[in-house]
């Protein structure tokens, strides 16, 4: 017999007479599926013995098993040690913060993760402004700095039917605490131009990957970044730099960013022909990312043990500002009822909200929808196909960015399924 | 009701704030000087060595000329056939030539080819100079990517054969869609992304 199962019945032996000796017996066991049972420390040899890793930097439970997985149908990493995309587990995570470690990560077509030295790092302003600056990376530390909450979210981040869970149909967003200086406080420091309109920034991996960023936006809330989650930006999210553009799609916020320029028009860089279209409508949705609420539990993929009480939990953000209300459907949208918004309410911010269902054992529809604080309510996925349908050609893809309602359906056997046909 | 002395004291007050705001108007046309005075100021090759994002009007674009012919030599020598193809098409990489749209043919329906469908040269010029190839980004002359970049327009009858390009003439050329896209709206804070977006 393994060592591990030896534990195992020693520790069942203990536990018993453990019970037995303070009479736990009468304790009813809610649900069914619980077994009389109290929890005490394994045996000794069961403990995480201390190492000099975990005294360095300290690793979560063996019994946690969450992890993030290639999205997009191409691997990560790839044969030749290249990250494509890769989506985050939504259906574990509690609170509002994404871990660092779990944070989705995307690339403009595939790259390597740039290794850099950050005190070989620097940060170019130059262009229309009257004072070009290089920033080392201690510099920008000296500079006054914000810590602030926000989501980033890749434009490609929507809900297919052959999709089975959560980090399938809404993997490709984090949320995380932001720490580094406003780019309107570099800004200001080079003197823009009045007849600047806009910002390019760049990185410094392979593909340079550059975007053309409003002045409106850059002057308002972008950030550079260095700190995330109380430590430095990891190197997939852009270490030592990284450029912060709050509730826009996820390639303006620049990561291992080297360079901002400012100029007079719309630089048409590789990322900016990436939104390229004539029609207006679709142009118009090029940037800020909708309201948009996904419920992570129950989710697709989940198994509910059976009827009875659950707290229907989820996650709730726009690129519009503030989450001011979420609501929930159990009856497939027919009617809403308020969540609770737990925690802080931040602007362009992953909010977590809540909300008290008995479920009756029947099969349902479990909906939920974002309001934001300028009055942006996200639509059911009927809504935008109808806003994309024309008279003649009933639209079956919503374009731009994605942000309509997730709906989950809950089997009469506990199982949760996506229920977008 | 007011006296005569208050009228008076408030019409200098007012006067005074006129011009504190006239004179703050003038020294923000003026150079502003920083604030905080950290990091340092760039010297002009430093620049110059930085600043490869090659605007519309191609201000950017380095001294130096390629031609199509060039261009059909490096466009294999380089590697750029073994992911795009031998024409343009069938590689693992993005297609570069052209889809048969037919004569008369709507320049979006030709595909998104970065090379006939990016309303502005420069463009082209610019990716290739910044990402390829892959593995060995950066490696190309500048005389290279003129080449590369004509070549890939002789594919796309964006320029005849046997053209030559520089700083002075890729600029000039009309791509198809020069004007025929929609630029994004003026974003500002705080407004809905499309108004009345989607319903």
């Amino acid at each position: 017999m393994s060592q591990k199962k030896t534990d195992r019945r020693e520790f069942l032996k203990r536990s018993a007479a453990v019970a037995g000796a303070v009479g736990l017996g009468a304790v009813k066991p809610a649900l069914g599926q619980d077994h009389e049972h109290m929890p005490v420390a394994p045996e000794p040899g069961a403990f995480i013995r201390g190492s000099d890793e975990m005294t360095a930097y300290g690793s979560r439970s063996r019994f946690v098993d969450s992890v993030r997985i290639p999205h997009g149908g191409r691997e990560s990493p790839d044969s030749f040690g290249l990250d494509f995309h890769i989506a985050t587990p939504l259906q574990d995570s509690v609170g509002e913060i994404t871990p660092s470690s779990l944070h989705y990560m995307g690339t403009t077509r595939g790259s390597f993760v740039p290794d850099i030295d950050p005190d070989e790092h620097r940060l170019m302003i130059h262009g229309m402004v009257d004072n070009p600056i290089v920033f080392s990376m201690e510099d920008l530390k000296r500079m006054p700095s914000v810590t602030r909450k926000h989501f980033i979210e890749c434009a490609g981040n929507r809900s297919r039917s052959r999709h089975t869970t959560i980090q399938e149909t809404h993997g490709m967003t984090s949320n995380a605490e932001w720490t580094g200086v406003l780019l309107s406080t570099v800004l200001k420091e080079a003197g823009v131009h009045a007849d600047a309109d806009w910002v390019v920034a760049e990185g410094v991996e392979e593909v340079k990957g550059a975007s053309s960023i409003p002045m409106a936006k850059a002057m308002d809330d972008c950030l550079l970044c260095y700190g995330m989650n109380g430590e430095p930006v990891r190197p997939q999210q852009g270490f030592p730099l990284r450029l912060l553009a709050p509730g826009f799609e996820g390639i303006f916020n620049v990561k291992w960013l080297r360079r901002i320029k400012v100029v007079d028009e719309y630089y048409m860089t590789y990322n900016d022909f990436g939104h390229l279209t004539r029609d207006p409508v679709n142009a118009a949705l090029g940037y800020q990312i909708g309201p948009k609420s996904v419920i992570t539990y129950p989710s697709g993929g989940q198994q509910l043990p059976g009827a009875g009480f659950y707290e229907i939990g989820g996650l709730a953000w726009s690129g519009g500002g503030r989450v001011s209300r979420v609501e929930i459907s159990t009856d497939g949208g027919r009617s809403w009822k308020d969540a609770d918004i737990r925690g802080t309410a931040e602007p362009m911010a992953h909010t977590r909200f809540s909300f008290e269902w008995d479920w009756d054992g029947a099969e349902c529809e479990l909906q939920s929808r974002c309001i934001d604080e300028i009055g942006q309510i996200q639509p059911s996925r009927q809504q935008a196909l109808d806003f994309w349908s024309t008279d003649g050609e009933r639209a079956t893809f919503v374009k731009g960015q994605d942000n309509s309602i997730q709906p989950w359906r809950v089997a009469s056997d506990g199982g949760v399924h996506n229920a977008i046909s | 009701m007011r006296s005569a002395k208050q009228w008076i004291a408030l019409k200098a007050l007012r006067t005074l704030l006129l011009a504190t705001i006239l004179v703050a108007g003038v020294v923000s046309v003026k150079a502003q000087s920083p604030l905080y005075g950290v990091g340092r100021t760039p010297t002009e090759n430093e620049i110059r060595l930085w600043d490869i994002a090659i605007g519309p009007k191609g201000e950017e674009l380095p001294v130096g000329s390629g031609s199509v012919d060039m261009g059909s030599e490096l466009y294999l020598s380089k590697g750029c056939a073994g992911c795009h193809g031998t024409l343009g098409n069938g590689g693992m990489a993005p297609r570069l030539i052209k889809r048969d749209a037919g004569p008369n043919a709507d320049p979006w329906d030709y595909g998104r080819v970065l090379p006939i469908r990016s309303p502005y040269a420069t463009t082209v010029w610019d990716f290739i100079n910044r990402a390829m190839p892959l593995g060995a980004e950066g490696t190309l002359t500048a005389d290279e990517v003129y080449s590369l970049t004509a070549y890939l327009f002789f594919l796309n009858d964006v320029v005849e054969d046997g053209a030559e390009l520089n700083e002075k003439t890729l600029p000039q050329i009309q791509m198809p869609n020069r004007t025929n896209w929609t630029q994004v709206p003026d974003w500002l804070p705080g407004q809905p992304r499309l108004e009345g977006y989607p319903y």
